[in-house]
C-alpha cells in the first residue's frame, strides 16, 4: 500500500467500514471467522480453520470467506468461531473441533439450519456504538 | 549552590540541593548505617539497611541513593526502621558461614561492625549456605563465594571504577555469585590483579593471599638470606593497622620491624625507583631526540596491573610502553647481581622479598622469563602491607615504639624523586626533575612540579624542558585510561602528532597509595593523607633527583655502565606481549 | 427452503432438570400441528448463563428471551409469536435481551476490536475508526489539549500502579532533550494474566497508534516495544502490523504529511519477570542485567540511556485512541470517581467461564465471578479470589461485594496489579497456594538486594515447612517479621510485594495456618504430608483393586479380606481413593 496522507486515509476508512460491516450483500459472502488467538490455537483452532478452508475447496464454497480475528475473550469455549451469513442470524459457536467445524459447514452453512449444542451468542455489539 | 532546608529527627538543617540523606545525617552526628555503599562508588542501594523514613509517609527509602528534598522531614531511627534493619541483618547472617574465628577478616569485617552495632545475639533463620569453590588461580587474589553478601561492590569496582570486567553478577536471585563470566577462573579471565576489588569487600569474600608463612620459612632457614625491600606506598599507610591516622611516615620503624622478624639484609624500593628514572628518563629522551628510540607517547610501564590492562587491551600500544622494568623487579634483579658481588654472597642463597602496596607485585615476579634476569628469580616473594601488618603483630612486635633505622647499604638510599613514586603524577614529577638534567644539562630549579600533582582522574598539562615544551599527561583509576589511550591511536592513526609526549598511568586510584593490598577503609580523605605523607618524605629529603642519588651514581660507575648500556637492558628492561582477555 | 426463525432451547444443567426436553419436544410438537415446522429449527443450545430463570427459550433473529418457560407454554410460544408473530409478553425477560451473561456485564472497549476484526490487516483496524485518534493529534490538537483530554478522563496506569497518565507524560513532555523515548511494558509476567497478550494478538495497532500519540505528546521520535520472548504470535502479529503502518505511511517519516516522524522497535525479554518493572526493563533494553534502580529519577525525567522515557502498559495505551477520539470527559463517565474507565480481567482458576472480561470500574467481585464468571465449577464453595498475581492479596466472601477499583483493592490488602483474578475453592490450600506465590518470587528475585533475595527464600522455606508439618509457632512470627522487612526495605516493587500473598492470607486465613502449624492438618487435602490415606476395615470388600493399582506398591490383602495401606510407604498419589468403587479408602 503506497503511503497515505490525511484526505487518502479517510477515504479508505470509509471504503473498508462498508466492506467490514456487510451492509452490502450484493456478493451474498458467507463469513466464517475464526478466533486464532493463542488461546484458540492451543484448544485446536487451526483445525477447524484447515476444515473450512477444506471445505469450501473441495465443494467450491466460492462465496464462502474464511477469516482469522483475535482472542474474544470465550477463553473458556475455545476454539470459538463466527458465522455470518445472510439469511441466518449471525451465530457464534464454541468448542468447534474439526468433526464440529464439518458440522457446521454441512448442517449450517449448507443446510441454514444451526448446530445443535454449540451455539453461543454474538459478542457484544455495542462496543463502538456508545 | 542552591540549599535546601529539611529536618533529620525534628532537627532542622540547612544542605546543598543534590544532597544524599546520608551525608544529610553526617553533617548533624547521625550515622545511618550502610554495608553496601561506598564512598568510592555510585550508590548501589542494595543491602537495605540504610532505610529510613519521611515523616507522613509509610514507604522507606535508602537514605545512599536519595537526595534530600526541600520541606521533608526524614526519620533515621524509630523502632519500626530498627526492627526492619535487624532483620535484614539477621537475614544476612543466615546465608553467611558463621566462621569468623578462622576468616581471613576476622577483626576488621564490616559485616562483624554492623552485627555488633545492632546486637545481634541469635540467629533466628535456619541456616542455608552456598556450597562454591574458592577460585585461587591467580597468585594475587582469592575469592570465596561462600561468604559474599552480595554487596555488588567487587562488580562495581571492577567494571566502573577499573573498567577491567572480570567480574560479573552471574545467575539471579537467591544463586546469584559474583564470578568472570561463563565460569572462567580468575587468571582466565582479563582480571588484572589489581586487587582493588579485596580492598573495597567489606567482608572475607575477595582477599588477598596470604604467604607470610613463606618469609617465616625463609627466615628461618639458616642458609638463606633473607633481602627485604619496601615500597614508598607503604610506609605511609602501615601505621592505619595500628591505630595511627593516615600519612604517618614510618620509614624507620619498618626497617627496625623487618630486622626483628629476621631480615639479613633491609633495602628501600626507592632506590630502584631512582634507578628506573635514570633507565626511563634516558628512553624518553632517545624517543625525544628520535634517536631511534621508539614512538611517542612514552608510556611509564611501572605498575604490573596496567601492563597486564595494556597487553590484554590495549596490545597496540606495546611500542609506546617504557621497556625499563618497575622498580621492584629492578631491585630484585640488582638484588641477585649487584648486591651479591659486593657481599660476597652466592645469589642461590639470597631470597628476595618485597613489601608491597599492590596485590599485582605478585604477579609480577612470575610475569615471564624476564623477571630471571639475575639467573635466578629476581623476585622470590612479595607481601602486602596488610600481609606485613599482620606479620608484625604475630612476631609480637611493639611496631610503634620501635627506635627507627636506616636501611642497608649499597641498595637502600633514595632522593626524594624515589620516594614520590607512591603517588598518582609522582612518576611523571620524578622523570621530569630529571629529564630536564639529561637534555638541558642544568638542574631544575624548583623541583616541585605542581602541575602534575593532584587528584583528578586524568591531568595534562604543559612543561618546559628548555628548548622544548613536553605535553604529559597523568592518569590514574583504570576507567580513565580509555579516554588517552583513544586520543593517543586516533591521533596516529590518522597521522597527525602525538598528543603527548610522555603519559604516567596508575591502575589504582591515587597511585599506589591506594594500593589494593593497602590497609582497609581506604576512601578519598584517606588517599589525600597518604598523599601529603609521601610528598612530605620526598620535602625532607636531602637529595631531590634520581641522578643525584650517591648510590645511583656508584652503581652505574661501578656495575651498570651508563643507562641503556647492555647490562641495564639485560637487568632492567623487558619486553611484553599481546595477551586475550579470555583464556578457556 | 430457508429457515425463517429459529427456537433455541437452553440445555444447560440448571434447565434440563428443569424440563428441556419436555420443551423441545413441545415446541417441536406445536410447529408441526401449525404447519410451519419446515420454516423454523428448534435447536438445544448450551447454557446461556441466567441460569436461575431457566428453563429458557430463545427466538432468533429477532433475540426474543423467554424465561420461565414450561412445556405447556410451547404452544402459545408456536402460536402467536412465531405463525403471529406477536411477542408472548407474559413470558419476557423483562430486564433486557441482551447478550448472554459472560458479556452482559462486561463493556469491552481496550478489547474492543478483539475478537472482531483480523489483526493481520491494517484496514479493518482502520475501518473500526483506527487512527481517527492520530488525525485529531497530528493535525487539529495541541501538546496541552492532549495532556488536557488525558487529565480530564482521568486515566491511570493499567500496569498495577495507578499512577495518572497524563501527570507522566506531562513530566516528560516538560523536560528539555535532544532525545526521548516512548516504551510500551510488554513483560507480562504475572502468573495467569494475560490480557496483554490477547490485546497484541488481536489488536496490535491499536498500540502503535497510542505511542505514535504519545510521541506526538511529549516531542519523541523514538518508540520501543519490550516484550516478553514468551508471546511469539504477539510479536509476530506485531511485526505484521510495524510493517503494514510502514507501509501505509502511518510510521516513519512525514506521517501523513503532518512533518512529524515516529517509528517502533521490539525488542525481546530474556525470561526475567523481574524485566517488568520499568527501571530494570530499561536497564535490560539498554543492553544491561535487568536489575532495578532507586527512583528517583524516575524513567519520565531520565530513563532509557538516561533519556525522558514514557513507560507505559500495554492496556494503557490502548485506553488513549479511545480518549482522544471520544474525548476525556466520555471516558471520565464510566468506572467510578477516582478510578474512570474499565479494566481487563484474565478470569482464571475455579470458575466456570473463564476467560478475558472487561468491566466498568466499580463493578463488584461478585458480579466479576458470579455473573460474568458463572460461579465455581462443578458447585463448589467459593473460598478466595487473588487478584494482582504475586503481587496482590487474597479477598475473601465477606468482600465480594467490594467495588474493583484501585483504592478500594488497596484499601482491603490486596491491589488491582495488572489484572491477574485466580479463583480459588474449597479444594485449593491457602497455605500451598501462598508457597506457589513465593517460589514464583523466589526464582523471579533478581537477587540485587538482600532483603527480597535472601527474606523470599526464608519465607518459602518457611511456607515449605508448614505444608509439611514441620513448622512451630515461632515460624508465624517469623512470616510476619520476615514480610515486614522485606515489605519496606526491598529495592523495587517485586520484592515490596512479594510478601503481600503472606500477609493477606496469614490476616484473613489465620485459622488455616494454625490447622497445618498446630493440629497438623490441611483441610483442603492438598498438603500430602499432612493427609493420610486410610482403608476402613468395614467398608473393604477385599476386591483387590487398589493394591493392584498402588504404584509403590504398599497395600497388602488377601482377597475377600480387608486390605491395609503401609504409612511408611504411602506416597499420598490418591490412586486407591480414585479407583474403589465401595468409598473404603478414607482421606483425612
Amino acid at each position: 500500500m503506497a503511503k497515505l496522507t490525511l484526505d487518502k486515509l479517510r477515504v479508505l476508512r470509509e471504503e473498508q467500514k462498508v466492506v467490514i460491516e456487510r451492509r452490502d450483500t450484493s456478493d451474498k459472502s458467507i463469513h466464517v471467522i475464526v478466533g486464532m488467538g493463542t488461546c484458540g490455537i492451543a484448544a485446536g483452532a487451526k483445525e477447524a480453520l484447515n476444515v473450512f478452508l477444506g471445505e469450501a475447496y473441495t465443494r467450491k464454497m466460492e462465496n464462502v470467506v474464511v477469516k482469522q480475528t483475535g482472542c474474544m475473550g470465550l477463553c473458556y469455549a475455545e476454539p470459538t468461531v463466527e458465522v455470518k451469513m445472510e439469511g441466518m442470524p449471525d451465530t457464534l459457536y464454541g468448542n468447534v473441533n474439526a468433526i464440529v467445524a464439518k458440522k457446521i459447514v454441512d448442517q449450517h452453512l449448507v443446510g441454514h439450519r444451526l448446530v445443535n449444542k454449540h451455539v453461543f451468542d454474538y459478542p457484544a455489539r455495542d462496543i463502538h456504538k456508545e | 549552590m542552591a540549599m535546601v532546608n529539611i529536618k533529620i529527627n525534628g532537627q532542622p538543617q540547612e544542605v546543598e540541593a543534590g544532597t544524599s540523606i546520608l551525608d544529610a545525617a553526617k553533617a548533624v552526628q547521625v550515622k545511618i548505617p550502610t554495608l553496601c555503599y561506598h564512598p568510592d562508588l555510585e550508590p548501589w542501594a542494595a543491602c537495605g539497611l540504610c532505610v529510613v523514613k519521611v515523616e507522613n509517609s509509610p514507604k522507606m527509602v535508602r537514605a545512599c541513593a536519595t537526595l534530600v528534598v526541600e520541606g521533608q522531614n526524614y526519620i533515621t531511627h524509630d523502632p519500626e526502621l530498627m526492627e526492619v534493619r535487624k532483620t535484614v541483618v539477621e537475614l544476612m547472617q543466615s546465608n553467611h558461614p558463621n566462621e569468623c574465628l578462622t576468616c581471613a577478616r576476622n577483626g576488621t569485617c564490616e559485616f562483624q561492625d554492623i552485627s555488633e552495632d545492632f546486637c545481634i545475639r541469635e540467629a533466628p533463620y535456619c541456616e542455608m549456605l552456598k556450597d562454591l569453590p574458592k577460585d585461587e588461580s591467580t597468585p594475587s587474589i582469592v575469592l570465596d563465594p561462600r561468604k559474599c553478601i552480595n554487596c555488588g561492590r567487587c562488580v562495581q569496582v571492577c567494571q566502573q571504577m577499573q573498567d577491567v570486567w572480570a567480574l560479573e553478577f552471574i545467575n539471579r536471585g537467591y544463586d546469584t555469585v559474583m564470578q568472570p563470566a561463563a565460569g572462567a577462573l580468575l587468571n582466565e579471565s582479563p582480571c588484572i590483579k589489581c586487587g582493588q576489588c579485596s580492598a573495597h569487600c567489606p567482608v572475607g569474600a575477595i582477599y588477598e593471599k596470604d604467604e607470610t608463612e613463606k618469609l617465616l620459612a625463609a627466615v628461618r632457614d639458616e642458609s638463606k638470606h633473607v633481602a627485604i625491600q619496601v615500597a614508598p606506598a607503604v610506609r605511609v599507610a602501615i601505621g592505619e593497622a595500628f591505630g595511627l591516622e593516615p600519612g604517618v611516615l614510618l620509614t624507620g620503624k619498618i626497617y627496625a620491624a623487618l630486622r626483628m622478624l629476621g631480615a639479613d639484609a633491609v633495602f628501600d624500593t626507592n632506590f630502584a625507583a631512582d634507578l628506573t628514572i635514570m633507565e626511563e628518563g634516558t628512553e624518553l629522551v632517545k624517543r625525544l631526540t628520535s634517536k631511534g628510540g621508539g614512538p611517542l607517547p612514552q608510556i611509564t610501564s611501572c605498575c604490573p596491573a596496567w601492563t597486564d590492562f595494556m597487553e590484554k587491551y590495549y596490545p597496540d600500544m606495546i611500542p609506546h610502553f617504557s621497556t625499563a622494568k618497575s622498580p621492584m623487579m629492578m631491585q630484585g634483579a640488582v638484588t641477585k647481581t649487584y648486591y651479591a658481588e659486593k657481599a660476597g654472597i652466592d645469589p642461590k642463597d639470597i631470597y628476595s622479598v618485597a613489601i608491597m602496596p599492590c596485590t599485582a607485585k605478585k604477579y609480577e615476579i612470575g610475569r615471564d622469563d624476564n623477571m630471571r634476569s639475575s639467573g635466578y628469580n629476581d623476585m622470590d616473594l612479595v607481601l602486602t602491607t596488610r600481609e606485613l601488618a599482620r606479620l608484625i603483630k604475630r612476631a609480637g612486635i611493639d611496631f610503634l615504639n620501635l627506635k627507627d633505622e636506616e636501611a642497608d647499604n649499597p641498595i637502600g638510599i633514595y632522593s626524594g624523586a624515589g620516594t614520590i613514586f607512591g603517588v598518582t603524577g609522582g612518576v611523571m614529577e620524578a622523570a621530569l626533575r630529571t629529564a630536564y638534567k639529561l637534555v638541558t644539562d642544568e638542574e631544575l630549579g624548583d623541583v616541585n612540579i605542581q602541575a602534575v600533582r593532584g587528584m583528578e582522574g586524568v591531568r595534562s598539562g604543559e612543561v618546559s624542558v628548555g628548548d622544548t615544551t613536553l605535553r604529559v599527561a597523568v592518569a590514574h583509576g583504570m576507567a580513565n585510561v580509555r579516554q588517552l589511550m583513544d586520543e593517543v591511536r586516533d591521533a596516529r592513526d590518522n597521522g597527525r602528532e602525538p598528543p603527548y609526549h610522555f603519559i604516567e598511568v596508575m591502575a589504582c586510584k591515587g597511585g599506589c597509595i591506594g594500593g589494593g593490598g593497602q590497609p582497609y577503609n581506604t576512601d578519598e580523605e584517606v588517599r589525600q593523607k597518604r598523599t601529603a605523607g609521601i610528598y612530605s618524605d620526598d620535602e625532607k629529603s636531602t637529595v631531590r633527583c634520581s641522578h643525584q642519588n650517591p648510590s645511583i651514581i656508584k652503581i652505574y660507575e661501578d656495575y651498570l655502565g651508563e643507562p641503556l648500556s647492555a647490562r641495564s637492558h639485560e637487568l632492567l628492561h623487558t619486553k611484553y606481549q599481546a595477551r586475550p582477555l579470555y583464556q578457556k | 427452503m430457508a429457515i425463517k426463525k429459529y427456537c433455541l432451547v437452553c440445555g444447560g444443567t440448571g434447565c434440563e432438570t428443569g424440563k428441556t426436553d419436555a420443551i423441545y419436544r413441545g415446541l417441536l410438537a406445536a410447529a408441526d400441528a401449525n404447519g410451519i415446522s419446515d420454516d423454523i429449527q428448534v435447536v438445544k443450545t448450551g447454557c446461556f448463563g441466567l441460569c436461575e430463570k431457566g428453563p429458557i427459550v430463545k427466538v432468533l433473529p429477532e433475540e426474543t428471551f423467554y424465561v420461565g418457560v414450561s412445556p405447556e407454554d410451547t404452544g402459545k410460544i408456536i402460536e402467536e409469536h412465531l405463525v403471529e408473530g406477536r411477542i408472548v409478553d407474559s413470558l419476557l425477560y423483562k430486564v433486557n435481551n441482551k447478550k448472554i451473561k459472560f458479556y452482559q456485564k462486561q463493556k469491552r472497549l481496550v478489547l474492543r476490536n478483539c475478537g472482531v476484526i483480523d489483526p493481520e490487516k491494517i484496514n479493518e483496524y482502520i475501518a473500526r475508526q483506527g487512527y481517527v485518534a492520530l488525525e485529531k493529534v497530528l493535525f487539529e490538537l495541541s501538546s496541552e489539549e492532549v495532556l488536557e483530554e488525558l487529565k480530564i478522563s482521568g486515566l491511570r496506569g493499567r500496569g498495577g500502579a495507578g499512577f495518572p497518565t497524563w501527570l507522566k507524560w506531562k513530566f516528560t513532555a516538560e523536560v528539555e532533550s535532544d532525545k526521548k523515548y516512548i516504551v510500551c511494558n510488554a513483560d507480562e509476567g504475572d502468573p495467569g494474566a494475560y490480557m496483554d497478550r490477547a490485546t497484541l494478538e488481536g489488536d496490535p495497532h491499536s498500540i502503535l497508534e497510542a505511542m505514535i500519540i504519545a510521541g506526538k505528546t511529549v516531542n519523541s521520535d523514538h518508540g520501543v516495544i519490550y516484550i516478553r520472548a514468551e508471546y511469539p504470535l504477539a510479536i509476530q502479529r506485531l511485526e505484521i502490523a510495524l510493517k503494514q503502518a510502514r507501509e501505509s505511511g502511518l510510521l516513519g517519516d512525514d506521517i501523513l504529511g503532518s512533518g512529524f516522524s515516529f517509528d517502533i522497535e521490539i525488542r525481546l525479554g530474556a525470561g526475567a519477570f523481574v524485566c517488568g518493572e520499568e527501571t530494570a526493563l530499561l536497564a535490560s533494553t539498554e543492553g544491561n542485567r535487568g536489575m532495578p534502580i532507586p527512583k528517583p529519577p524516575f524513567p519520565a525525567v531520565k530513563g532509557l540511556f538516561a533519556k525522558p522515557t514514557v513507560i507505559n502498559n500495554v492496556e494503557t495505551y490502548a485506553n488513549i485512541p479511545l480518549i482522544i477520539e471520544k474525548g476525556g470527559a466520555w471516558f471520565k463517565a464510566i468506572g467510578t470517581e477516582k478510578s474512570p474507565g474499565t479494566k481487563v480481567f484474565a478470569l482464571t482458576g475455579k470458575i466456570e467461564n473463564s476467560g478475558l472480561v472487561e468491566v466498568p470500574m466499580g463493578t463488584t467481585l461478585r458480579e466479576i465471578i458470579f455473573d460474568v464468571g458463572g460461579g465455581i465449577r462443578d458447585g463448589k464453595e467459593f473460598k478466595a479470589v487473588q487478584t494482582g498475581g504475586p503481587s496482590g492479596g487474597v479477598i475473601t466472601k465477606d468482600y465480594l461485594d467490594t467495588p474493583i477499583d484501585f483504592d478500594h483493592l488497596t484499601a482491603i490488602g490486596s491491589m488491582m496489579g495488572s489484572g491477574g483474578m485466580i479463583v480459588m475453592d474449597e479444594d485449593d490450600c491457602i497455605v500451598d497456594i501462598t508457597k506457589f506465590y513465593m517460589e514464583f518470587c523466589v526464582d523471579e528475585s533478581c537477587g540485587k538486594c538482600a532483603p527480597c533475595r535472601i527474606g523470599t527464600k526464608r519465607m518459602h522455606q518457611i511456607l515449605g515447612k508448614i505444608t509439611s508439618g514441620q513448622a512451630t509457632m515461632e515460624d508465624l512470627q517469623k512470616l510476619k517479621d520476615i514480610g515486614l522487612a522485606t515489605q519496606k526495605a526491598s529495592l523495587c516493587g517485586l520484592g515490596q510485594t512479594a510478601a503481600n500473598p503472606v500477609l493477606s492470607t496469614l490476616k484473613y486465613f489465620e485459622e488455616e495456618y494454625l490447622e497445618h502449624i498446630r493440629d497438623g492438618k490441611c483441610r483442603s487435602g492438598k498438603c500430602k504430608d499432612l493427609v493420610t490415606y486410610t482403608i476402613d476395615a468395614d467398608k473393604c470388600i477385599g476386591c483387590t483393586v487398589c493394591a493392584r493399582k498402588c504404584p509403590v506398591p504398599c497395600i497388602a490383602g488377601e482377597r475377600k479380606a480387608p486390605h491395609v495401606i503401609d504409612q511408611s510407604k504411602c506416597i499420598k498419589c490418591g490412586i486407591c481413593f480414585d479407583v474403589c468403587k465401595f468409598g473404603a479408602v478414607i482421606v483425612a
